[in-house]
C-alpha cells in the first residue's frame, strides 16, 4: 500500500500545482483559500482522527494566526506614527504596546505559528492533566471559541470589532493586489500544505503516532503500560493548533480580510465537517473533504442560499451515522474490497474498544 | 439607588438567569449521565418551546393562555426530542463524540427550518396581564430594587419543575428504572429493564423541560431561530461544573454560573464577563474535574 501512496500523493500535488494554467482566476482564488483551509483540516486529522480529541474550537487557533498576520499587514500599510483607521474612529491616540511588536515581520511570522501553538498547548494541558477529556473537552473548546469571538467583537479599539481587519496592501515589500503575486501566493499555499502533509505523514509514522492511536482507543490501558498520555495529547493538540494558525494566516492573505464571523462557533464546527466528510483518519481525505465541502458551499449558497444549512446539517448526520470513515472509507470500500474481506471500512476504528468496557470490573 | 441595591438587583437577575439555565441544563445532564450522550440540538428545543408558546398565545386568548402555552411547549419539545432520539441518537449508541456531531446537524436543520418559517427577526410573546408589573422595594437598604413579576414567575417555574423532576426520579416507577440504569446498565438489562425505553423517556423528558425553558425565555426576550445557541453553551458549562446526572449538582452549578456572570457584569462588559466565566470553569475543573457532585465508583472507565 505504501508503495502506491507515495506516487499517488505526488501526482495529486503536481495536478494541484499546475492549477494556475487550467483554472479561471476566480476558481483559482477559491482553490487557493480552500487549500489554506485544508492545512487546518490536516491538523484536525492528527488531533481528532488519530488523537481522538474532538475540538469544536479550532477557530480560536485559526483566528490567532490570522489576526497575528493581519495586524502586521495593517501596520505595514501605514506611515510612521500613523494609526490604523478603526483605532482613530474609536478614539485611540496611540498604538497599544502589543501592536507595536507586530511592526517586525519576523516577529509576526513567528507569532502566526507560536501563539496558537502555545494557546493550544496551555489549554490542552490545563484540561488533560486533570484527566478531563472526551465530550467535556469538546464542550470547553466550544465555550472558548464563543468567548474568543465575543471578545474580538467587543474590543473594537484593539481588534477592529465586528468588521475585523481588512484593507491590506503589502507584505515584506510585495504588493498583494498584483495578479502575479496572487498566483505566487497560490503556490506558496500549496507548498505549505505539502510541508504540513509531509510532517503529518512522518509524525503518524513514528512511535508518537502509534501512541496517539493507542491513547485514542484505550487511554487507561496506555497508562497501565507505563506511559503518561498527557504530554502526547498536549503535543498533538499544539501541533493541530499551529497548523490552524498557519492556515488562518494564509487564508487572510488570500481573502484580504479577517473578521470574528470567520472564527466563531459555527465556522469551527464546519471545520470538523470537512474532516468528517473526507474521513477523519485520512490526511488526503481531509484535503479532499475541505475542497469538496467548500466548493459545494460556494456553489449551493450562491444558487440557493437558504438550502445550504439544510444541506450541511443532513450531510453531517449522514456522514456521521452511515459513513464514519468519510470518503476515504468509501474509497477503500470500492478499491480494497477483495483484499480485505471481512473488515468493513464502515466500522469506526475504536468500535472494538467500545465493546470492551464490559471487562472493566465495577466493584461495589 | 444605593450600591447594595445594585448588587441585590444583579443577584436577582442572576437567579432568574440561573433558573432558565437550570431548566436548559437539566435534560442535558440527565441524558448525559444516563447515556453518555450530549445533545447539541438541545438548544433548539428551547427555540421550539419558545415558538410553540408564541403560536399558542397567538391563537388562544384569555388570562391563562400562557399556562396552556407552557403545556404545549413541553409536549411539543418532548415529541420532537423523542423523534431525535429514535432517529439519530439511538443509532450512534456508544459513540458520544459522533452523537455530538450528528445532533449538531439536527440543530442546524431545526434552526434553518425556523428561519424559513418564522423569519430571522424575533417574535415576541406578550406576557399575560397578571404578569405585568413588579414589586418595588422602597424601604431599607434595598430601596430602589425592582422585581418584575415575570422574572419571579420564571424562578417559581424553575423551582416547581426542579421539585417535579426530583420527585419523579426519587418516587416514580420510571424514576426507579432511571436510577437502576444509571447505576448499572448491564445489571438492569439482565433484570429485564428495557433500557432503551428508559433512555427514550429520559431524553424526551429532558427536551420537554428545555421546551419549558424556551417558553419562559419567550416572556423576557424575543424568540429567534438562534436563541438556543446563545443559551446552550452556558448550559454545557453548567453540566461540566455540575457533574454527571446529579440534580443537586446541576442546581448548584446553574446558580453558580448565573450569579457569577450577573456579578461579573457589574464590574466589566458582558463579553469580558463571558471570558471570565470560561476562565473560572477551567480553573474549577483543576480542583474538581468531575464536577461539584461526584458519583462515586471504582470503575476505571465510566461506561
Amino acid at each position: 500500500m505504501r508503495a502506491i501512496k507515495g506516487p499517488a500523493y505526488l501526482g495529486i500535488f503536481v495536478i494541484l500545482g499546475l492549477a494556475p494554467y487550467y483554472l479561471s482566476a476566480y476558481n483559482l482564488s477559491l482553490l487557493g483559500r480552500f487549500l489554506a483551509l485544508s492545512i487546518l483540516a490536516v491538523g484536525l486529522v492528527l488531533v481528532w482522527g488519530w488523537g481522538g480529541i474532538l475540538s469544536l474550537g479550532q477557530g480560536v487557533f485559526f483566528g490567532l494566526g490570522a489576526y497575528a498576520l493581519a495586524i502586521h499587514l495593517k501596520l505595514a500599510g501605514l506611515g510612521r506614527g500613523e494609526l490604523p483607521d478603526f483605532m482613530q474612529w474609536s478614539g485611540m491616540d496611540h498604538l497599544p504596546w502589543w501592536w507595536q511588536c507586530f511592526h517586525s515581520a519576523a516577529f509576526s511570522l513567528a507569532a502566526v505559528i507560536v501563539v496558537p501553538m502555545l494557546a493550544a498547548a496551555g489549554l490542552a494541558w490545563l484540561v488533560f492533566h486533570r484527566r478531563v477529556g472526551g465530550v467535556y473537552f469538546a464542550l470547553i473548546t466550544q465555550a472558548l471559541v464563543l468567548a474568543f469571538a465575543t471578545l474580538l467583537v467587543s474590543e473594537q479599539p484593539y481588534t477592529g470589532g465586528f468588521n475585523g481587519l481588512t484593507d491590506f496592501s503589502t507584505l515584506l515589500g510585495v504588493t498583494l493586489t498584483d495578479p502575479k503575486v496572487q498566483r505566487g501566493l497560490y503556490w506558496v499555499t500549496l507548498a505549505v500544505l505539502a510541508l504540513a502533509f509531509a510532517i503529518s505523514v512522518w509524525v503518524l509514522d513514528t512511535n508518537f503516532g502509534k501512541l496517539l492511536l493507542a491513547i485514542r482507543d484505550g487511554e487507561n490501558r496506555v497508562r497501565f503500560l507505563g506511559y503518561n498520555p498527557v504530554p502526547y495529547k498536549v503535543a498533538v493538540f499544539a501541533l493541530g493548533g499551529a497548523l490552524a494558525g498557519v492556515a488562518g494566516a494564509l487564508f487572510t492573505l488570500h481573502v484580504g480580510v479577517i473578521s470574528p464571523a470567520m472564527v466563531g462557533v459555527v465556522p469551527s464546527i464546519e471545520m470538523v465537517v470537512w474532516v468528517a466528510v473526507g474521513g477523519r483518519e485520512s490526511l488526503i481525505g481531509a484535503v479532499a473533504g475541505t475542497l469538496l465541502v467548500n466548493f459545494g458551499k460556494d456553489w449551493v449558497s450562491s444558487a440557493m442560499p437558504e438550502v445550504w444549512l439544510f444541506a450541511m446539517g443532513l450531510l453531517f448526520i449522514i456522514v456521521v451515522a452511515v459513513l464514519p470513515q468519510g470518503l476515504s472509507g468509501l474509497a477503500s470500500l470500492l478499491f480494497r474490497r477483495g483484499r480485505r474481506a471481512g473488515t468493513s471500512p464502515f466500522l469506526i476504528g475504536n468500535e472494538e474498544a467500545v465493546a470492551v468496557p464490559q471487562t472493566t470490573e465495577k466493584l461495589p | 439607588m444605593g450600591e447594595s441595591a445594585v448588587i441585590a438587583g444583579q443577584v436577582f437577575n442572576g437567579i432568574s438567569v440561573a433558573s432558565i439555565l437550570l431548566l436548559a441544563a437539566l435534560g442535558l445532564a440527565l441524558s448525559f449521565g444516563l447515556m453518555d450522550v450530549i445533545n447539541m440540538a438541545h438548544g433548539e428545543m428551547l427555540m421550539v418551546g419558545g415558538y410553540l408558546s408564541y403560536l399558542t398565545c397567538k391563537f388562544v386568548h384569555g388570562p391563562f393562555a400562557f399556562l396552556f402555552a407552557l403545556v404545549v411547549a413541553f409536549v411539543g419539545a418532548c415529541v420532537l426530542g423523542a423523534l431525535v432520539e429514535v432517529s439519530v441518537v439511538r443509532s450512534l449508541y456508544g459513540r458520544p463524540l459522533d452523537t455530538l456531531l450528528a445532533t449538531w446537524g439536527v440543530s442546524l436543520i431545526l434552526q434553518q427550518g425556523a428561519r424559513s418559517i418564522f423569519g430571522a427577526i424575533g417574535d415576541e410573546v406578550t406576557a399575560p396581564q397578571w404578569l405585568n408589573g413588579s414589586i418595588a422595594l422602597h424601604h431599607g437598604f434595598l430601596s430602589g430594587v425592582n422585581l418584575p413579576y415575570v422574572r419571579i414567575f420564571i424562578i417559581l417555574l424553575a423551582a416547581v419543575v426542579l421539585v417535579g423532576v426530583a420527585v419523579f426520579i426519587a418516587r416514580s416507577r420510571w424514576g426507579m428504572l432511571l436510577r437502576a440504569v444509571h447505576q448499572d446498565r448491564e445489571m438492569a438489562e439482565a433484570l429485564g429493564v428495557n433500557t432503551r425505553m428508559v433512555d427514550l423517556v429520559v431524553f424526551a423528558l429532558g427536551t420537554g423541560v428545555a421546551g419549558l425553558a424556551g417558553s419562559a425565555l419567550a416572556l423576557i426576550a424575543p424568540v429567534t431561530p438562534t436563541v438556543g445557541q446563545s443559551y446552550i453553551v452556558y448550559a454545557f458549562l453548567v453540566v461540566i461544573v455540575g457533574g454527571l446526572g446529579s440534580v443537586l449538582g446541576i442546581t448548584l452549578a446553574a446558580l453558580l454560573i448565573g450569579l457569577f456572570s450577573a456579578g461579573a457584569q457589574i464590574f466589566t462588559s458582558v463579553s469580558l464577563a463571558d471570558v471570565f466565566l470560561l476562565l473560572m470553569v477551567v480553573a474549577f475543573i483543576q480542583f474538581r474535574p468531575k464536577g461539584i457532585i461526584v458519583r462515586r465508583s471504582r470503575a476505571i472507565e465510566e461506561t
